[in-house]
C-alpha cells in the first residue's frame, strides 16, 4: 500500500469508508510519521495513546456504520487551543504544565465528528510571530528544505509543517494577523481564516481577541472545506461568534467562475515586490481570466497604514490578555518578597522577548496621555480599511493578492532578530483581512527559483467564505501545485 | 450647613460613588452561582478565575436589574452602552482587568429626592451608573505567612452610581443613602446591606468658603461601610480640611479611608499614585443594545416607589409627612401598614404601627416580618377602639396579649370580657357609688376645686375596671356632681 499519509482528508474518508485501511492503520501510520519527523519539531507534545483510542472508537463507528463527518482522520492541534486533560502550553515557558480541565469549542466540535488528535503542534509564544522562532519549544523547521534549516513561518508554523509534511491530516490555526496564511504559504499548504466570528474562540488562548479567529491549515482547498463545515458556527460560550446559519463549503467547489469579479489592489504591487511573487500573481490572475472571470483593478488606499494600526491594536488587547498570567493561579511561579515582586519574577521568567515586547507596546499605547494618540487613532484607520474594502466589494466579489512578500527565510536570520520591525513587515497583506474582520485563504500556486512554495491570497466579503473556496478550487486546478511527498 | 471656621464661614461640597451588588441567580459574566455563605471557592467557574482561552458573557438578568434600577432612579437609560476594561494587577482580580463600563454607561442622569429632618426635600442629581463585575477577596488573617483569596465574589454583578457633588451636609449624605437602599429594595435590585458589603460608598469631599463658585480639591474617602460612617467621615474629613486651609497650608487631591474607631480619615495616597487603569472597549463582548419595547417592558414591572408610596399614604389615607416617610422607608412595613390599614381609619393605624407595634418589634428584637401580630389583627385592634368597644387603655392590654400570642383581638376582648360598658343605668351605679363613698371630695368640688373632675373619672373607670365608657361617665358625673 502507497504511504497512506500523503492521502488528503476527502481521499482518507472515501478508503475509510471502502475499508481500503483501517483507521487504528492510518492513525498508526501517522504515529509513525510523528516519529520519523521528530527532527522538525512540529510537534511539542504527541498523543499516540489518545490517536490510537479514538481510532478505534472510529473503527467501530465505520463497522456499524454510524461514521461520523471527519470519522478517523488524524489530526494536529495548534498548541493554542485547550484541549482537556492534555497538556497546553502557547509554547510559552508561563504554561508549559497547564493542563486544560475543558476542551475549547472548535476542538471539542471536530472531536466530536469523529476527528482523531495526534498531539499539540509548535507556533510563535501565545501566537506572536510570523516565523515560529518566538516557541519555548524552539523554531519548527520547513520541511521542504530541511537542510536549509528555513523557518515555516508562523505563528501557526508547527501546524503549518506538520500538514506538509504528512504528520498530520490537517491541522487546526489560529489567525490574528496572518498565522494561518502565511505558515501555509511558506510550506507549500492551504489554509483559510475564515469571517470574524464565524468560529468560536472559547477555550483558545486569547491574543488579541477582536482579531484572533480559528481556521483550518490542510493539504488542498477540498480539506478546508470539509475542516471548515466542522469547525465553524454559533457558540452562546463567545458573545463575538455569529449567528448565522453555516453552509456546506464543499459544494461550492467545482462550481464556475464565470463572470465572477476579482479585485487587484493596486497598493499591494509595491515597488521593489520580489519579482517571482508578482509572477505567481499574474498567473493567477491569468488563470482566473481563462476560467471567464473578469479581472477589475481596484484601490485599498489606507493599506499603508494597516500594520501601523495592526500593531497597535494587537499588542494593546495581547497586553490586557496576558494580564491572567500573574503566577497565582495556574501556569509558572517564581516567588518573590511581595507580591508586586512574585508578579515580576514570575512574568519575567515566563515570557519570551517577543512576547514581552509586545505586552511593553501594548501597555504604552493604551496608557494615560498616549491613548488617543495610538489606540484611537488605530481605531479610526480600522475602520477606514474597513472601508476600503466595503467599497472595493462593490466592484469586485473576490480580492486576488499575494500572501505574504517574502518566501521562507532562514531561521535566525540577521535583520529580523535585529530589527524586529522587519519581521514585522512579513505580515503587509495579511493584517487588513484581520483588521476588517474579513475572510481569507492562501493556497500554493508554484514554487521559487530555489524550490520554495508561493502562495496567493483570496479575501472574501464578510461571511462570504464559498467565493473563496470556489476561487481557490479553479486556481488549485489550474495551478497544479504539487504537494511535497 | 455652614461651618464656622477661624478665617470665616465655609461649606461642604460633597458627591457619593456607591457599589451596589446586583441581585442575580448567577454572576454577570459567567453562570456561576452568587450564593453566598458558601465554602471558599465553592462558586467560581473557569471563566471566573480568568482561565486561558475562557470568554466573558453577558447575563441579561443583570442587565434587567440595572434597568429596572436604572428607572428607580428617574435615569435616562441608556440604548447603547459599552464594556470596558479596567486594567490593574491585584491577587483577587483573576483577569488582570476589570470589565466594567467606562464611556458609555447603561444608565445616564437622573434624580433621587431626599427627606431632611426638618421636612423637607431635595433633588440629588445622579451622575451615572454604569454595571461592572466585583473582585474576590484577599484573606489577610488566616496566616503569618500568606494570604488567601476567596473568588466566591469574583464576577458578582455590581451597580456604580454616581452623583453629582450636590450634598452640602453630612446629613443629606446621611438621608441620600437611606433613599437609595430604600429604592434598591424596593425593586428588589440589592439588598442594600451595607455592614455584609452588599452596598459600599466612597465618598468625594472637599470644603469652600461660603460664596466661592468653584470647586477646590477634593479627597475620595473610599470604601466606608455604614451611613453613620459615611456621615462621620464627611465631617471628620471637612473640618480637617478647614483647619489645612486655615492653617495656611495647601491640599492637594487625594485618597483617603475611615477609621471608624478614631472617628478619622486616613491618607492613603497622592493624587500622582493613582493607577494608570488603561481602559479600552472590552473586545470579548459586543455593544449592548436595547430596545424601546425591551425598556418599556422593564418599566411595566416596576413596582410603586417609595415618593410615590408616600404621597398616596399622605392623599389618601390621611397620614401625615412624617408618618409617610417613616412608614414608606421600608417596603415590607408600608406592606403591613397597608394591609393593616385595609378598611379602618389609616392615621390611627400607623399610630400604633409606629408606636407600640414598633416598640413590640424593638423589645423583642422582630423584623415586621415575623411580628406575632398580624396587619389584620392590628387593623381590627384600631376598630374595636374605633367602634367604642374598649377603650385605648383596655387596647393596650389587648395589645400585650396579642404579641404573646398572636390571637385575634376580637376573640381576646370577647373572652376576657373587656368590652366597654355603654349601659347608661350600670355605669350610674358605679358612678353613685363613688360619689357616695367621696363625699368630702364631692364637697371639696362644689366648694370650686373643679378640678377634681378627672379624679372621679378615674375612680369610675378603675371601679368598672377600664371598661366605662369615658364619655358616658364624663356626662354622667356632669348631671351629678
Amino acid at each position: 500500500m502507497a504511504d497512506i499519509t500523503k492521502l488528503t482528508i476527502a481521499q482518507t474518508l472515501d478508503c475509510l469508508k471502502n475499508k481500503e485501511f483501517t483507521s487504528t492503520e492510518l492513525t498508526q501510520a501517522y504515529i509513525k510519521s510523528m516519529e520519523d519527523n521528530r527532527d522538525l519539531n512540529a510537534y511539542v507534545l504527541e498523543t499516540p495513546e489518545t490517536a490510537l483510542q479514538q481510532a478505534k472508537i472510529s473503527d467501530e463507528k465505520y463497522a456499524n456504520g454510524t461514521n461520523r463527518t471527519l470519522e478517523g482522520i488524524p489530526l494536529g492541534i495548534k498548541d493554542l487551543f485547550c484541549t482537556k486533560d492534555i497538556r497546553t502550553t502557547a509554547c510559552s515557558h508561563m504554561l508549559d504544565s497547564f493542563i486544560p480541565q475543558y476542551e475549547s469549542t472548535v476542538t471539542s466540535k471536530l472531536f466530536n465528528d469523529g476527528a482523531v488528535c495526534l498531539g499539540k503542534l509548535n507556533m510563535d509564544e501565545f501566537a506572536m510571530g510570523g516565523s515560529n522562532e518566538n516557541s519555548y519549544f524552539g523554531p519548527v523547521i520547513n520541511p521542504w528544505h530541511k537542510e536549509r534549516k528555513l523557518v515555516a513561518g508562523g505563528s501557526s508554523g508547527g501546524s503549518a509543517a506538520a500538514v506538509s509534511a504528512n504528520i498530520c491530516a490537517a491541522a487546526t490555526g489560529t489567525d490574528t494577523g496572518g498565522s494561518i496564511r502565511q505558515p501555509a504559504a511558506f510550506c507549500g499548504v492551504t489554509g483559510i481564516k475564515p469571517t470574524y466570528g464565524r468560529c468560536s474562540r472559547y477555550g483558545i488562548m486569547a491574543f488579541a481577541s477582536s482579531l484572533d479567529q480559528a481556521g483550518p491549515i490542510a493539504k488542498d482547498v477540498r480539506d478546508c472545506a470539509i475542516l471548515l463545515n466542522s469547525m465553524a458556527g454559533y457558540d452562546t460560550k463567545d458573545s463575538t461568534s455569529v449567528n448565522i446559519p453555516v453552509p456546506d463549503f464543499e459544494k461550492a467547489l467545482g462550481s464556475s467562475v464565470k463572470g465572477l469579479k476579482i479585485g487587484i489592489p493596486a497598493e499591494y504591487r509595491p515597488q521593489g515586490l520580489n519579482d517571482e511573487i508578482a509572477s505567481y500573481w499574474d498567473k493567477g490572475i491569468e488563470i482566473l481570466k481563462q476560467a471567464g472571470a473578469e479581472i477589475v483593478n481596484i484601490s485599498l488606499p489606507h493599506t499603508k497604514y494597516a500594520l501601523a494600526a495592526y500593531y497597535i491594536i494587537a499588542p494593546a488587547e495581547a497586553s490586557s490578555n496576558l494580564s491572567r498570567y500573574d503566577g497565582l493561579r495556574y501556569g509558572l511561579r517564581v516567588n518573590g518578597n511581595s507580591i508586586d515582586d512574585m508578579y515580576t519574577n514570575s512574568r519575567s521568567a515566563g515570557f519570551g522577548k517577543e512576547v514581552k515586547r509586545r505586552i511593553m507596546v501594548g501597555t504604552y499605547v493604551l496608557s494615560a496621555g498616549y491613548y488617543d494618540a495610538y489606540y484611537i487613532k488605530a481605531q479610526k484607520v480600522r475602520r477606514l480599511i474597513k472601508n476600503d474594502f466595503n467599497n472595493a466589494f462593490e466592484k469586485c466579489d473576490v480580492i486576488l493578492t499575494p500572501t505574504s512578500p517574502v518566501t521562507a527565510f532562514p531561521i535566525g536570520d540577521k535583520s529580523m532578530q535585529e530589527n524586529p520591525i522587519n519581521m514585522w513587515l512579513n505580515d503587509i497583506f495579511t493584517v487588513s483581512v484581520n483588521l476588517a474582520g474579513l475572510p481569507g485563504m492562501s493556497l500554493p500556486v508554484g514554487l521559487s527559483k530555489d524550490g520554495l512554495p508561493l502562495g496567493l491570497q483570496l479575501i472574501g466579503k464578510p461571511f462570504d467564505e464559498e467565493t473563496i473556496f470556489k476561487t481557490a478550487y479553479v486556481l488549485e486546478q489550474e495551478a497544479k501545485f504539487e504537494r511535497l511527498k | 450647613m455652614i461651618l464656622e471656621g477661624k478665617t470665616g464661614n465655609w461649606e461642604i461640597v460633597c458627591g457619593l460613588e456607591i457599589h451596589c451588588q446586583i441581585i442575580s441567580k448567577s454572576k454577570i459574566f459567567s453562570s456561576a452561582s452568587t450564593n453566598f455563605g458558601c465554602d471558599a471557592n465553592q462558586n467560581v467557574s473557569f471563566v471566573d478565575v480568568a482561565m486561558p482561552g475562557m470568554l466573558p458573557t453577558l447575563n441579561m438578568e443583570c442587565v434587567n436589574q440595572a434597568v429596572k434600577t436604572g428607572l428607580g432612579l428617574r435615569a435616562q437609560i441608556n440604548k447603547y452602552s459599552v464594556f470596558s476594561r479596567k486594567n490593574y494587577f491585584y491577587a483577587d482580580l483573576p483577569q488582570g482587568y476589570q470589565i466594567t463600563q467606562f464611556e458609555y454607561p447603561i444608565v445616564g442622569e437622573g434624580i433621587v429626592s431626599i427627606d431632611l429632618e426638618d421636612g423637607s426635600t431635595k433633588d440629588i442629581r445622579i451622575e451615572r451608573m454604569h454595571i461592572e463585575q466585583d473582585t474576590g477577596k484577599s484573606l489577610h488573617d488566616m496566616s503569618p505567612t500568606k494570604s488567601f483569596i476567596d473568588f466566591n465574589r469574583a464576577g458578582v454583578g455590581l451597580m456604580e452610581i454616581v452623583t453629582r457633588p450636590d450634598f452640602s451636609s453630612s446629613e443629606e449624605a446621611g438621608a441620600f443613602l437611606k433613599k437609595l437602599r430604600s429604592i434598591l429594595r424596593y425593586l428588589g435590585t440589592c439588598d442594600g446591606n451595607m455592614d455584609e458589603g452588599s452596598m459600599r460608598c466612597d465618598a468625594s469631599v472637599s470644603v469652600r468658603k461660603v460664596g466661592e463658585t468653584g470647586f477646590r480639591p477634593r479627597a475620595e474617602i473610599k470604601n466606608v461601610n455604614s451611613v453613620k460612617f459615611v456621615m462621620q467621615a464627611i465631617d471628620a474629613e471637612a473640618k480637617r480640611q478647614i483647619e489645612v486651609y486655615e492653617n495656611g497650608e495647601e491640599f492637594e487631591q487625594e485618597t483617603r479611608q475611615f477609621d471608624p474607631v478614631s472617628g478619622q480619615t486616613k491618607f492613603m495616597r497622592k493624587k500622582e499614585f493613582a493607577h494608570d487603569y488603561r481602559y479600552f472597549p472590552e473586545p470579548d463582548l459586543p455593544p449592548l443594545v436595547l430596545s424601546d419595547e425591551y425598556i418599556e417592558e422593564i418599566k411595566n414591572q416596576l413596582p410603586e416607589l417609595p415618593d410615590a408610596k408616600k404621597a398616596r399614604f399622605i392623599e389618601t389615607m390621611g397620614l401625615t409627612k412624617y408618618d409617610a416617610m417613616v412608614i414608606c422607608e421600608n417596603k415590607e412595613t408600608a406592606e403591613f401598614f397597608e394591609k393593616a390599614a385595609n378598611g379602618h381609619d389609616g392615621k390611627k393605624v400607623a399610630n400604633w404601627l409606629m408606636g407600640d407595634f414598633f416598640a413590640m418589634l424593638n423589645r423583642k428584637n422582630l423584623t415586621i416580618d415575623n411580628s406575632p401580630v398580624s396587619a389584620e389583627n392590628l387593623g381590627k385592634l384600631v376598630d374595636l377602639i374605633e367602634k367604642n368597644i374598649i377603650s385605648g387603655k383596655i387596647a393596650k392590654d389587648v395589645f400585650e396579649i396579642m404579641s404573646e400570642t398572636g390571637e385575634d383581638p376580637e376573640k381576646i376582648v370577647e373572652e376576657k370580657g373587656l368590652k366597654q360598658v355603654t349601659d347608661t343605668s350600670a355605669i350610674e351605679a358605679i358612678v353613685d357609688m363613688v360619689i357616695a363613698n367621696n363625699l368630702d371630695n364631692v364637697t371639696a368640688f362644689r366648694n370650686g376645686k373643679t378640678n377634681l373632675k378627672g379624679w372621679f373619672v378615674g375612680q369610675v373607670i378603675k371601679e368598672s375596671k377600664g371598661k366605662a365608657n369615658p364619655q358616658i361617665v364624663n356626662e354622667l358625673l356632669d348631671k351629678k356632681l
